[in-house]
């Protein structure tokens, strides 16, 4: 840059140094840079270099080539000499004529000074001005991002802005403007008045007033001298302590660390005297700086200074003692407390007091601790423990884990029973297992489910044993396996066919209950979960494990005829209504049979599952075959691509989620989509929410009046923002919501004339430049 | 500097504030009211903890979660003010209220109204959204309350019938009833005698004032039945199969032999939709206008009554069809076949919503309660069922009857009324809206004909029985709502209210296509084309704008921005994402193994290929 480079040419000039180019740089003429006459000139020189080469150095004067805004009268230039030209030289003859001090007075001035620099380029300046505005625009704004934000999350917002004040008075207000008129109201005011009493309720009387201010103005100035002192304080002991850190004399550290160190040990001692716990804790400290030093090698003479010490300490004799000191130091550090460490030893034994160095203080004080420590106390009982092992009668422990034992001794019998309960249920388990591998997925859910109840009934079983007397507990389970036994034969499941055994867990648990209340479980057809388990456990042995498909099929079809034929509670339990003819039991069953004959024809069970069958394979995501014929399966009869590539080419289609009617087998639901209902429903997520379900859950509730009180609905459906009609809605300003004018005329200031700048932006934004 | 703690701006005032609130001057009155007010109500004024006790009062037997729900939202927006104005407002005359804040509510009646399901489990949510939620979540604690507060309005309590001990009810006759009931009640039992035009069907209308009842052989006639006034009687000279008030009692429509007929309130034929032919039943869906008939062609046909539109006809392809029931929660349409199954129809599907099978005998009868939760079926196998409708469709409790009942009605309380031959038994379950046992019959009746027709009145203890020989009115104790919504269904409205009702109900009225089996999915993101828009949305854009931007390191500086160090912490940042992923998923597996725990087998021998 010109300017620049001009700048640099006049401080050179000042600075006397070289001044080679000064008369043809002078001049800023835009002209003084083009090529051509640069060119020519470095010819010239060159020519002259040349010709002074042959041994006279004469002073040539130098010829002037072209026109130049400045003449030297003296016709000095350094042109073409390889001498340099100084600023003292020039002066050196104006010394002795005195018309001259004031240019040589100016010229000094120049050395002197340092230069002004340039102003900077407008576009520059102007950027900087735009970055200072910008700056100060958004540090303005930014204090109104609460009120915006609230104003977002505001229910409602009421424009304008400015609330006039509501007419409301306290009705106190409306009593003063109240006057007495008869002429006892009259009295009664009077007396008032005249002991200053307050005539109405809030207010207080004058001297309370009186007494109150009086209050406030003491507390206040006690409150101010309080913050003096707490500032002029604070003001010292910073002034202090800065004061201190800036010593750098060693010996007052030496002194400072030796008082230190003297204060802490009499104050050990006082706590130990004062406050044993506390002591104990320092101790604790203690012990761990000795565990810090073992561990490190700080004190070891082993670091650089002390290799250095080591080399100088044969002449050197504070040299070795600072080694020796580092040492002791060292020893000292590492010293075992004998008293802590022994103590804890020892607690464990007889408390033989040996010969402590700590004091005993100390040692009392652990003894004490001994007590709530949990550690020791954990120590301690563990120690009784083992002693005490052996009686076992009085531990509480091995009371409850021997009790079984000595139980099972007692009574084998019922030891023996629940061994062989457990085998056969273990293998029943085993057996229903690897019929269940082959099952389809569908029923597969339920027997896991039975056996895991199986188990919680073990379990429960074992533990009543255990709880009850040998004879009773025995009883129960015989009683309650008689139960499963009649069950099993009740005549009426005779009847039906002995699969009959898995059902829906819907239809039984419920009804179940109901029914078991009401009547009797025998004449009930659906028997307890408990019961079929057991039936259960005992047909499976007897399957055979060749066929389980054909069975479950079976099992699923029966299941719902179960649903339809079961439900029957049986009718001689029914209370007749008075009103009905009453049949007898004959016509009933002959009724019953009716009934069963004249629908025995229509499978309506076998449609219906049929029908379900054909619902479920359309409702299936069909797989692509893109299977063609190839080699060897070009022509003739009954060719088919091979099973492997029909299996390589076929694309099969994700599977679905399950249908909801996958366990129902008495209901068949239509899985397909409705898309009418779906038209209304929302089908983008507004700004927030990220999930739907978040999305969901805000517009649960309804907010029609059909579901609301009339206020909550109102509340609901409340407009978000509420403007008066025939009112200027005005911007918001900062007194509005309790700011100061101040950031507004800020901001208006930087906005209206960005060109005059206070002082404050000029320095900002002469950092800006630097920057 | 910091060694010395500096006093803070704001103290001054602060202890200055308290201090005066400390050294309160006594008032002159002070003495006197506080005596009074001890004397009024124990416990002294201004107790903080008394104050909260009120105003969040409940019962001390609740539940202690639910308590806690419900009393710490509402205490938080009203901590600052308590603070503030630590006494309670006094008045003039120094009387203080002694029971300040908002009345205290029930928290189980509150929970009644809370719609919000806390049990599903959200994502994670940013805290913008999480604000909204919480707004949502104490929007709807609020609104409940409200609602909880307003059930104060409901002054009328059910009766009921109850046997002394040992006695059953079942045995206690209608004339018994009446007999011990006020004169107003026993005039809503009466019996009408028309023996002539055959057995009779009946309905009453929505506000349960009006009776509309056709005869098989052409007789109709609507009166208002409390008053026992007759608006309009007709003989359509034609068989009728079913009668049905429109929305309001004005109008009536009328399945007659051939085709619909729409009446109004004089007798007066408006309409004759023979789109409509050869009825069996009508059934009127109030919300949605929507007049659905079942046909003898197997054609279930959905009429707008408010446009007079066919909004779908659907062939349900199980031949005739005469057993018809509405579900009053969701407006599904249940009809009854006769290989033994129900099927849930909406307008809006061309197929059976679902369908069950609920006999082995074809189905008579069909009633699904007013909070469509049961639904009691009768088949041809003399069984009646109670089925669950809450998604199972599973039998709750069945009992063969003697004869099977021909018509089952469900009332407004959830009493299950069945016709069987010329008896009507009428079960009842513990309080409102609850299963009926169907061990004891609650009562029950024989009339002189054959029952043809069952409806229950609403809002009167009164069920409505059309035989053969006429229509008897049955007086049954606990069968309706005792309190009726006064702009909703109102018994007593004049005919301006009428006018202006049927104008809001228009207004109000639901789209016929929004009837599905649940009527809240309505009221969820429809994820399907959610996902769909957004799939497109990124075939269009050619990435994904939603999906997070993979890590980029920050640079640093002081050499620590080598390719090296920047490598690693990006695996770093991947690696903790990895491990994340596979908590997640070790954490989902033991339910998969759960689920799965397939029994180990021996290892499948090499023969078991010949094994077919």
């Amino acid at each position: 840059m010109s300017a620049a480079g001009v700048a640099e040419s006049l401080l050179a000039l000042s600075q006397q140094e070289e001044l080679e180019d000064l008369p043809k740089d002078y001049p800023l003429s835009p002209s003084e840079d083009e090529e051509d006459i640069d060119g020519e000139r470095k010819h010239q020189k060159l020519l002259e270099a040349i010709s002074s080469l042959d041994g006279n150095n004469r002073w040539k004067l130098a010829e002037r080539s072209e026109a130049s805004l400045k003449v030297s009268e003296f016709n000095v230039t350094s042109e073409g000499s390889g001498e340099k030209l100084v600023l003292s030289d020039l002066l050196g003859p104006v010394k002795t004529s005195s018309s001259l001090a004031a240019v040589k007075k100016q010229l000094n001035r120049v050395k002197s000074k340092k230069t002004v620099e340039l102003p900077l380029n407008k576009e520059e300046v102007e950027r900087i001005h735009r970055e200072v505005a910008f700056n100060k625009t958004s540090q303005a704004l930014s204090k109104w991002d609460p009120i915006v934000v609230k104003n977002r999350q505001a229910e409602q917002l009421v424009f304008p802005l400015k609330k006039e004040q509501s007419a409301f008075a306290p009705i106190e207000h409306v009593l003063s403007s109240w006057k007495a008129r008869t002429p006892l109201e009259q009295e009664v005011f009077n007396l008032l008045h005249k002991n200053k009493q307050p005539v109405t309720d809030p207010l207080l009387t004058p001297v309370e007033k009186a007494s109150l201010k009086a209050m406030n103005l003491e507390e206040a100035k006690m409150r101010r001298a309080e913050l003096q002192r707490a500032r002029a304080l604070q003001s010292y002991y910073e002034a202090r302590a800065r004061r201190e850190k800036k010593i750098k004399s060693k010996k007052y550290r030496k002194v400072l660390k030796k008082g230190k160190a003297k204060k802490a040990l009499k104050e050990f001692e006082k706590l130990q005297k004062e406050n044993p716990t506390a002591a104990l804790e320092e101790l604790e400290k203690i012990e761990k700086a000795r565990m810090m030093e073992r561990m490190s090698l700080k004190h070891q003479n082993s670091g650089k200074w002390a290799k250095s010490k080591a080399i100088m300490a044969k002449y050197d004799l504070e040299a070795r003692q600072a080694m020796q000191e580092q040492l002791a130091r060292n020893k000292e550090l590492t010293q075992k407390l004998q008293a802590a460490s022994e103590s804890e030893e020892e607690e464990g034994d007889v408390e033989e007091e040996g010969e402590l160095l700590v004091p005993d203080a100390v040692n009392e004080i652990q003894m004490d601790a001994d007590g709530p420590n949990p550690w020791m106390l954990r120590n301690h009982s563990s120690g009784t423990k083992e002693a005490r092992i052996q009686d076992p009668e009085q531990l509480p422990e091995p009371v409850a884990h021997e009790t079984p034992e000595s139980e099972e001794e007692e009574r084998p019998g019922a030891e023996e029973e629940i061994l062989l309960n457990e085998f056969e249920e273990r293998r029943s388990l085993r057996k229903k297992a690897e019929l269940n591998q082959d099952t389809k997925p569908v029923s597969r859910q339920e027997p896991k489910d039975s056996s895991s109840q199986e188990v919680l009934s073990e379990l429960r079983a074992l533990s009543q044993k255990l709880n009850k007397e040998n004879q009773s507990g025995k009883q129960k389970v015989s009683s309650a396996r008689t139960v499963w036994v009649v069950q099993r034969k009740d005549p009426t499941e005779e009847e039906e066919e002995p699969l009959l055994l898995q059902r829906p867990e819907r239809a039984q648990t419920v009804e179940d209950l109901e029914e078991l209340g009401k009547e009797g479980c025998f004449q009930n057809k659906e028997v307890p979960r408990s019961v079929l388990e057991g039936q259960q456990l005992e047909r499976n042995p007897n399957n055979h494990p060749g066929a389980p498909k054909e069975k479950k099929k079976k099992e699923q079809m029966i299941d719902l005829q179960n649903l339809l034929t079961m439900k029957s509670p049986s009718v001689k339990s029914l209370a007749v209504p008075m009103t009905i003819e009453e049949l007898e039991d004959e016509e009933e069953r002959d009724q019953k049979q009716m009934i069963k004959e004249a629908f025995a024809g229509d499978d309506v069970i076998r449609d219906f599952l049929k029908e379900k069958r054909e619902a479920v394979e359309a409702s299936k995501p069909k797989d692509v075959d893109l299977t063609l014929p190839g080699w060897g399966e070009w022509g003739g009869v009954g060719l088919k691509p091979s099973a492997k590539k029909r299996r390589r080419f076929l694309i099969k289609t994700p599977e679905g989620p399950p249908r909801k009617d996958k366990n129902l087998p008495n209901v068949i639901i239509n899985e397909k989509r409705n898309v009418h209902a779906a038209a209304h429903q929302v089908r983008v997520l507004p700004y927030p929410f990220t999930h739907h379900q978040q999305f969901e859950r805000t517009i649960q509730t309804p907010i029609g009046s059909t579901w609301n009180t009339q206020r909550a609905f109102q509340k609901l459906t409340m407009p978000k923002v509420v403007t008066k009609p025939g009112h200027i809605i005005k911007p918001i300003k900062a007194e509005d919501v309790g700011y100061r004018s101040s950031s507004r005329s800020d901001l208006s200031v930087v906005q209206r004339n960005p060109k005059q700048l206070t002082v404050r932006h000029k320095k900002q934004l002469k950092k800006n430049s630097i920057d | 500097m910091e060694t010395v703690p500096k006093p803070s701006r704001d103290v001054p005032p602060k202890k200055n504030r308290l201090q005066a609130k400390k050294k309160k001057p006594r008032r002159y009155w002070e003495e006197e009211t506080t005596l009074t007010a001890a004397g009024a109500s124990p416990g002294p004024p201004g107790n903080k903890k008394r104050n909260r006790e009120l105003r969040h009062q409940r019962p001390k037997n609740t539940n202690i979660p639910k308590k806690s729900r419900f009393s710490r939202k509402p205490q938080l927006p009203k901590k600052p003010r308590e603070r503030r104005n630590p006494e309670p407002q006094r008045s003039l005359s120094g009387a203080q209220d002694p029971f300040p804040g908002p009345a205290p509510v029930p928290v189980e009646v509150a929970q009644k109204f809370c719609r919000i399901d806390k049990s599903k489990k959200l994502p994670h949510s940013k805290s913008k959204t999480r604000s909204r939620l919480e707004v949502a979540e104490a929007e709807e604690q609020e609104i409940s309350i409200k609602a909880a507060r307003s059930e104060l309005l409901l002054a009328e309590e059910p009766g009921f019938l109850e046997g002394e001990d040992g006695e059953d009810t079942a045995k206690i006759r209608q004339v018994d009833i009446v007999e011990a009931v006020d004169i107003a009640s026993a005039a809503k039992h009466f019996d009408l005698n028309l023996r002539q035009f055959g057995p009779y069907r009946l309905n009453y209308s929505r506000t349960g004032r009006h009776l509309a009842f056709g005869g098989r052989r052409g007789h109709v006639a609507t009166l208002d039945w409390v008053t026992k006034r007759l608006m309009c009687e007709i003989n359509v000279m034609e068989a009728v199969r079913d009668i049905r008030f429109l929305h309001s009692e004005a109008l009536f429509a009328v399945a007659q032999n051939r085709w619909l007929h729409i009446y109004d309130n004089q007798g007066i034929e408006l309409h004759c939709i023979r789109r409509c032919d050869r009825v069996t039943r009508l059934e009127f869906l109030p919300f949605h206008f929507l007049l659905a008939t079942a046909s003898e062609t197997g054609f279930l046909t959905y009429l707008d009554v408010s446009v007079g539109k066919i909004v779908a006809a659907l062939n349900a392809r199980a031949g005739r069809l005469d057993v018809m029931t509405k579900n009053p929660y969701n407006a599904v349409i249940h009809l009854g076949h006769s290989n033994g199954t129900v099927s849930l129809w909406s307008p809006a599907m061309k197929e059976p919503l679902a369908k069950i099978l609920c006999h082995r005998g074809g189905v008579r009868a069909v009633a699904v309660d007013s909070t469509g939760t049961y639904m009691a079926t009768s088949g041809l196998d003399h069984q009646l069922k109670i089925f669950d409708l809450r998604g199972t469709f599973q039998p709750l409790s069945a009992r063969t009857l003697p004869q099977g009942a021909g018509h089952l009605v469900f009332s407004q309380r959830g009493l299950l009324a069945a016709g069987m031959g010329d008896v009507v038994n009428i079960w009842a379950g513990q309080g409102k809206a609850s299963l009926p046992s169907l061990e004891q019959p609650y009562l029950t009746h024989r009339l002189s004909g054959h029952v043809h027709g069952l409806h229950f009145c609403p809002f009167e203890d009164v069920l409505g029985v059309g035989h053969t020989g006429g229509i008897t009115s049955m007086l049954v104790p606990g069968a309706a709502e005792p309190n009726f919504d006064g702009l909703e269904s109102n018994p007593y409205r004049s005919q301006k209210q009428r006018q202006e009702w049927e104008v809001k109900a228009l207004l109000e009225k639901v789209p016929a296509e929004l009837i599905c089996l649940d009527p809240r999915a309505l009221a969820e993101v429809d994820v399907i084309s959610l996902e769909q828009e957004k799939k497109e949305r990124i075939e269009r854009l050619g990435y994904d704008p939603e999906a997070k931007a993979p890590f980029q390191p920050k640079p640093k500086q002081k050499g620590r921005s080598s390719t090296a160090s920047l490598v690693k912490r990006k695996r770093k940042v991947m690696d903790e994402e990895h491990r994340d992923k596979v908590r997640q998923s070790l954490e989902q597996q033991p339910q998969k193994q759960e689920k799965k725990a397939k029994p180990t087998r021996a290892r499948p021998s090499a023969l078991d290929r010949f094994l077919r």
